[in-house]
C-alpha cells in the first residue's frame, strides 16, 4: 500500500468550463480598444500619454500595495489594467499627469486594496478615482479643449470649447443647436469635447457588442440604464422642447455610453441576479437624468453609478431568483 | 409517432465537454471473474446491510451475504461462489468507512436461484409479489444515489403516480453505460418498464434521452413501434448538463415542479434510471439478484476506454488492468461522472451497485486551480438549475453562517456542480455547500 501512487482528491466537479478572471478581464481590455483608438484619433498624443500613465501607475500601485500588505501578487488578473484604462477614459485630454497618478493611487489603493482587493471593493475603483479628482481638481477636470490644439499648450485656455453638457448647463439657448442632426452625429462619432474615452458613442457601442458576444456582460444593465435615460429624456422633451434637449442628445452626450457599458456593468460592484441588474440600471438612469436636469453639475453618470454601487448589497438581498420548487417568494 | 420533444426549458445548466466518443461505440464486455471481491455493505442509500455470513463460510453465487437493516436499506448477494476470507472495515467511494465482505472466488457454477417465482409468466404475479421480489433481489437506484427501489416503488397511498419516466439522459460527461444498455438490450429495458407500470398501475411512460444519442432514440422508437407498444414513448431532451437530474427532468417533460423538499410522487411522477429498470427486469423475469452492473471505464488516462460488466465488489484496479491499464499521466481517478463523482486516492476502492463510471483523468481534462475571491460575475446564478445564488451562499458558508445558508435554501442544492464548473474565480462552491448541508443535517430538528 505505502509505495502505491496516490491520486489527487478533491470535491466534485472535477472538470471546469475554463473561464477565468484573467480571461474575463482580457475580454474587457479588448473591448476598450476601439474607444482607445477613437481617443487617439480625436485627442492625439495626450490620450496615449494619459492612458499609459494611468495603466502603469495603477498596475504599480496594485503591485506595491499587495506587497506591502504581504498578499499575493494580483497584477496578472488584469483588473488593475482595466481600472487604469477606465480612469484615463474618464479624464479630459489636458489633464495634468501628476494628477492622473494621484487618481490612480486613490482608485487602486484606497478604493480597492484597502477593502481587500478585487471582489471586495464596494465601489468601482476607476469611478472612485475619477470622483476624487473631480471634486479635488474641479478646474482641471472641466478640461475645456479644442481638438487638435494640443501642440501649443499656452493657447488651450484661450481656444477652449465647452462640452455639450456644459453648454446645456450654461444656457438653454443652445438647445436648438445641440439637438440638431449634425451635432448629434458628431456626438455619436466623438467629434466633440469631453473626456478622452467618453466622446465616441460608436466606439463604445462596438466594445459593448463585443462584451455581449463574449458573454462577459449581459444586456440587462446597459439596456435598463440607457433605456431609462431615453424614456426620461423623451418625457422631458415632450413636455417642453424649448428647455429640454432631445433624447438623442442625452444618449450620446457626456459619459452615458462609457458609464452604461463599461462602468455600471462592473461585476464586483453591480447586482448578481438579472432582476437586480434591471433595478440597478433603472436607478442609474433616473439618477443620471435628475442630476443632469436639476443638479449643480452638468453630468451625473459618475455620481449615479457611484450611488447605485452603494445600493448593490441591498439590491442583492431583495432581488433573488425564485428557487426551483418554491412557490411564491424565495 | 412515438418520439416526443420535451416541451419545457429548465433554468441554468452547462455544456461540459462530453467526451462520450471515447467509449460510446465500445460494445459492453464482461470482466473475467476476479480472484478476490470486496463487497461493501453500503451499496445503497440508507442503513448499511447486516452481514449474514461469517469468516470461513462457503457461499454460492446469488446467495444472500447481507440482509436489509431497516426500511431504507437493501440486501446484498454474492456475485460468485467462493469462501468468505474476512469481514473488514474498508473505504467506500465517497471516502467514508464501510464494512467489506472479502470473498475469495472459485469459478464453479453451483449457483442457485430462488425458484420461488414462476418468472416466465410474470404478468400473472400480483404487484405485491413483484415488489417483494424487487426488494429481495436488492435492487437499488443504479444512477448514483442508490435509493432502494422497492421503497421508491411504494409511494404513500395518497400519492397517485400518473407518469413514469425512465431516465436515459446520462448527462454526465464520459459515461456511456446506460447508452450501451439501451442499444444492446432494448427488450430488457422495455420489459422492465412494463413491470414498473404494472406495479404502479400507471399507463403513461416516457424514456427520456438527450438528443445527442440519436441511435438510441431511433432504436427504441423502432422497437416500440415493431412491438406495437403504445403506452411507452421516447422523450427527447436538449443536450445539456444536468438534464438527468430528477427534478429537472420531470420539469422538462411534464412542466411540473417538484416542491422544495418534496418527492416526485408529489407531482404524480416517478423517475427510474435505465440501469435500475434493467435490474428490475433481471430480478423479476430472470430471478437474478443485483450482483453486477455495467460501468464505463473512460478518460484520456485509460489505454482502452470500455463499457464493462463487472460483479459488485470488483477492485477498481481490476477494471483498469482489464482496460489495458492506466497511462502515466493520470492525475485523478473518479468513481462516477466528472461533475458529481468522487475522487479516489487509490485504485483500491471497489465497485458497488451505483458505480456508473470509473474515470482516469489526465491534467488536461481536470481543473486544478487556486481559488480567489468572488467577483460577483453572476455566472453561478445563471448556471444553477435550482435557481439558487451560489455566490452568496458560499460566502455564508465561508463565514460559517450556516443559518443564513439554510435560510437561502442551501438544502435545495443537489450538488450538480454547475456553479463551480462556471466559476471564473475557481471557488470550491460545491465543497462549501456540502459542508453546510452536512452541518445542518447534524443539527437536531427544531
Amino acid at each position: 500500500m505505502s509505495e502505491e501512487q496516490l491520486y489527487s482528491v478533491s470535491s466534485s466537479p472535477h472538470v471546469h468550463s475554463g473561464a477565468s478572471i484573467h480571461g474575463i478581464m482580457r475580454d474587457v481590455v479588448i473591448a476598450m480598444v476601439p474607444t482607445f483608438i477613437a481617443a487617439i484619433i480625436f485627442f492625439g498624443l495626450n490620450a496615449l500619454i494619459l492612458t499609459a500613465t494611468c495603466v502603469i501607475s495603477c498596475v504599480f500601485f496594485e503591485y506595491l500595495s499587495r506587497r506591502i500588505m504581504k498578499r499575493n501578487n494580483t497584477i496578472n488578473d488584469l483588473s488593475a489594467v482595466i481600472t487604469g484604462v477606465l480612469l484615463a477614459f474618464n479624464l479630459p485630454p489636458t489633464f495634468p499627469i501628476w494628477m492622473a497618478v494621484v487618481g490612480s493611487f486613490v482608485a487602486i489603493v484606497i478604493a480597492k486594496q484597502l477593502f481587500g482587493g478585487l471582489g471586495y471593493n464596494p465601489f468601482n475603483p476607476a469611478l472612485a478615482g475619477r470622483l476624487f479628482l473631480f471634486l479635488s481638481f474641479a478646474f482641471a477636470m472641466s478640461g475645456d479643449w479644442t481638438p487638435w490644439s494640443y501642440i501649443n499648450t499656452e493657447n488651450i485656455v484661450a481656444t477652449t470649447s465647452a462640452t455639450p453638457l456644459g453648454m446645456l448647463q450654461e444656457s438653454t439657448g443652445s438647445i436648438a443647436f445641440l439637438s440638431n442632426n449634425s451635432n448629434i452625429m458628431n456626438m455619436f462619432l466623438g467629434k466633440v469635447n469631453g473626456c478622452i474615452g467618453e466622446v465616441s458613442a460608436l466606439a463604445l457601442i462596438l466594445g459593448g457588442l463585443y462584451l455581449l458576444w463574449r458573454k462577459v456582460i449581459t444586456w440587462h444593465i446597459p439596456v435598463a440604464y440607457i433605456g431609462t435615460v431615453a424614456v426620461f429624456a423623451t418625457i422631458l422633451y415632450m413636455i417642453d422642447p424649448s428647455t429640454n434637449a432631445s433624447p438623442l442628445f442625452h444618449l450620446f452626450s457626456g459619459g452615458l455610453m462609457l458609464g452604461a457599458i463599461f462602468m455600471a456593468t462592473d461585476m464586483v460592484t453591480s447586482p448578481t441576479d438579472r432582476s437586480g441588474m434591471l433595478v440597478f440600471g433603472i436607478g442609474c438612469g433616473l439618477l443620471t437624468m435628475i442630476i443632469r436636469k436639476w443638479g449643480a453639475y452638468p453630468e451625473g453618470v459618475s455620481f449615479s453609478i457611484f450611488i447605485m454601487n452603494a445600493t448593490t448589497p441591498l439590491i442583492n438581498r431583495v432581488c433573488k431568483p425564485r428557487v426551483f420548487g418554491v412557490k411564491g417568494k424565495a | 409517432m412515438n418520439i416526443l420533444k420535451a416541451k419545457f426549458k429548465i433554468h441554468g445548466g452547462v455544456h461540459p465537454k462530453y467526451r462520450k466518443e471515447l467509449a460510446r461505440d465500445e460494445e459492453t464486455k464482461r470482466l473475467p471473474l476476479p480472484d478476490i471481491l470486496r463487497i461493501s455493505t453500503t451499496q445503497h442509500l440508507g442503513a448499511p446491510s447486516k452481514p449474514v455470513v461469517k469468516k470461513g463460510d462457503y457461499v454460492k453465487k446469488y446467495q444472500l451475504l447481507a440482509e436489509a437493516a431497516g426500511f431504507i436499506s437493501a440486501p446484498v448477494h454474492s456475485p460468485a461462489s467462493g469462501t468468505i476470507k474476512d469481514i473488514v472495515t474498508g473505504t467506500g467511494a465517497s471516502g467514508a468507512p464501510v464494512t467489506e465482505i472479502i470473498l475469495e472466488t472459485n469459478n464453479t457454477s453451483d449457483a442457485e436461484l430462488t425458484g420461488v417465482y414462476p418468472t416466465d409468466e410474470w404478468q400473472k404475479l400480483s404487484p405485491e409479489t413483484i415488489l417483494n421480489r424487487i426488494r429481495e433481489a436488492g435492487v437499488v437506484g443504479a444512477g448514483g444515489a442508490g435509493f432502494p427501489t422497492y421503497v421508491k416503488l411504494s409511494p404513500p397511498p395518497d400519492k397517485k403516480i400518473e407518469t413514469l419516466i425512465i431516465n436515459g439522459a446520462e448527462c454526465e460527461p464520459y459515461l456511456t453505460a446506460d447508452y450501451r444498455l439501451m442499444l444492446e438490450h432494448p427488450e430488457c429495458l422495455i420489459a422492465g418498464i412494463q413491470i414498473i407500470c404494472k406495479v404502479l398501475n400507471v399507463t403513461e411512460a416516457y424514456i427520456a434521452i438527450e438528443d445527442n444519442k440519436p441511435e438510441a432514440i431511433e432504436l427504441l422508437s423502432k422497437y416500440l413501434e415493431d412491438k406495437k407498444i403504445e403506452n411507452i414513448k421516447v422523450s427527447t431532451l436538449p443536450t445539456y448538463y444536468p438534464q438527468g437530474a430528477e427534478k429537472q427532468q420531470i420539469y422538462s417533460i411534464t412542466g411540473r415542479e417538484v416542491p422544495s423538499g418534496g418527492l416526485p410522487a408529489d407531482v404524480g411522477v416517478l423517475v427510474e434510471n435505465t440501469g435500475t429498470t434493467v435490474a428490475i427486469y433481471n430480478a423479476v423475469i430472470k430471478d437474478l439478484p443485483f450482483i453486477e452492473r455495467t460501468t464505463t471505464v473512460s478518460g484520456y488516462g485509460i489505454e482502452t476506454p470500455s463499457n464493462v460488466i463487472a460483479p459488485i465488489g470488483t477492485p477498481y484496479q481490476e477494471l483498469i488492468d482489464f482496460c489495458g491499464g492506466a497511462k502515466d499521466d493520470v492525475k485523478k481517478i473518479i468513481s462516477g461522472g466528472p461533475m458529481m463523482g468522487f475522487a479516489q486516492a487509490t485504485a483500491e476502492t471497489t465497485t458497488t451497485k451505483t458505480t456508473s463510471g470509473l474515470l482516469l483523468l489526465t491534467a488536461k481534462e481536470i481543473s486544478q486551480f487556486e481559488s480567489s475571491p468572488c467577483i460577483s460575475c453572476g455566472r453561478c446564478i445563471a448556471a444553477c438549475p435550482m435557481n439558487l445564488m451560489p455566490a452568496e451562499l458560499s460566502q455564508f458558508c465561508e463565514a460559517e453562517d450556516f443559518e443564513s445558508a439554510a435560510a437561502n435554501r442551501v438544502m435545495d442544492c443537489m450538488e450538480c456542480g454547475c456553479c463551480a464548473f462556471s466559476c471564473p474565480a475557481h471557488r470550491p462552491l460545491v465543497q462549501h455547500f456540502r459542508t453546510a448541508k452536512a452541518f445542518l443535517r447534524a443539527q437536531p430538528k427544531k
